[in-house]
């Protein structure tokens, strides 16, 4: 059966993206959101004692890229007004430390658009990539996200 | 913290994971939209959440997803290294009661000179219900390895 809302048409959105941002990492931002999520980690909140690890001072938690985001490319569905979206949840790899001081260049794309038929009827599946490189050029955390519209 | 380093030896197939116990309140998913920028008010105005249909504010998604990140890097330690971490959101959870981070390990392996170990890593409410499934994989260093 044809797709409701994830047309052909619709389908030329993939590989779009959206524009790049380039971000400092305070220190300060590392430890505020070390501590949103409760994470005492040394790692993460205290520099005299993460000198003493492998990474030779403070890095961000693995999910602190969320805090540095760059614009989501805007996705266009004849879904009207009144559709409902969800996190699906994401994926993420991991190549680099980010520390404090980086200057860390965000950009996401949509990798994927696919839709199918559920229980509350057409769901479509939104797939964006967000790359997070600092400014040796290394790339230091691959995000894959699915966000649900219904 | 002060754990004592997990080296790779000292990890089996089957292993449980040290369990995570989060205790997430109202206050914590208004800290946690400050710090991220997820403003979305389903965390925050219950109102809002309940004329969206929801029994009351929610926990933001990616604050389950930190949850189980600090699961994994409690795991790893200082001197590992999270490789990979995915989630998947299979129910909601609301601040005023414990959720559970756990996990267990499904295979060690040697690739690239790199030590991984792959986990399945999950959080349950505090009924016992998986409300978010996912996976980690983790660099441990080894003892045969100096440094």
């Amino acid at each position: 059966m044809a797709n409701k809302y994830v047309t052909e048409e619709a389908k030329k959105q993939i590989g779009k993206a959206g524009e790049a941002r380039t971000i400092e990492v305070e220190r300060g931002a590392i430890r505020r959101f070390a501590e949103a999520i409760g994470d005492p980690n040394p790692l993460f909140n205290n520099e005299a004692e993460a000198r003493h690890t492998r990474f030779g001072g403070m890095i961000a938690p693995p999910t602190f890229c969320r805090s540095l985001s760059a614009a989501i490319p805007d996705v266009k569905l004849d879904m009207g007004e009144s559709f409902r979206g969800l996190d699906g949840g994401s994926d993420w790899e991991y190549f680099e430390p980010i520390r404090p001081g980086d200057r860390i260049t965000v950009q996401t794309k949509i990798a994927d658009l696919r839709e199918s038929a559920g229980r509350l009827g057409a769901m479509v599946f939104i797939t964006t990539e967000t790359s997070y490189t600092n400014q040796f050029g290394k790339v230091c955390a691959l995000q894959r996200s699915t966000a649900i519209r219904y | 913290m002060a754990h004592k380093q997990r080296y790779f030896e000292d990890v089996e197939a089957g292993q449980e994971i040290p369990p995570l116990e989060k205790h997430p309140t109202t206050q914590q998913l208004v800290k946690y939209a400050g710090a991220s920028g997820d403003f979305y008010q389903i965390h925050y105005d219950k109102d809002f959440a309940i004329k969206n249909n929801l029994p009351g504010v929610i926990l933001h998604g990616a604050l389950k997803n930190a949850f189980l990140g600090q699961l994994a890097t409690d795991f790893a330690g200082e001197h590992g290294w999270l490789r990979k971490l995915s989630v998947q959101y299979r129910g909601m959870d609301q601040p005023g009661t414990m959720v559970v981070c756990k996990g267990k390990v499904v295979k060690k392996y040697t690739e690239h000179g790199q030590h991984l170990v792959d986990c399945e890593i999950w959080l349950e409410n505090a009924k016992g219900e998986k409300t978010t499934l996912g996976s980690a994989s983790v660099v441990l260093p080894s003892r045969h390895q100096a440094g």
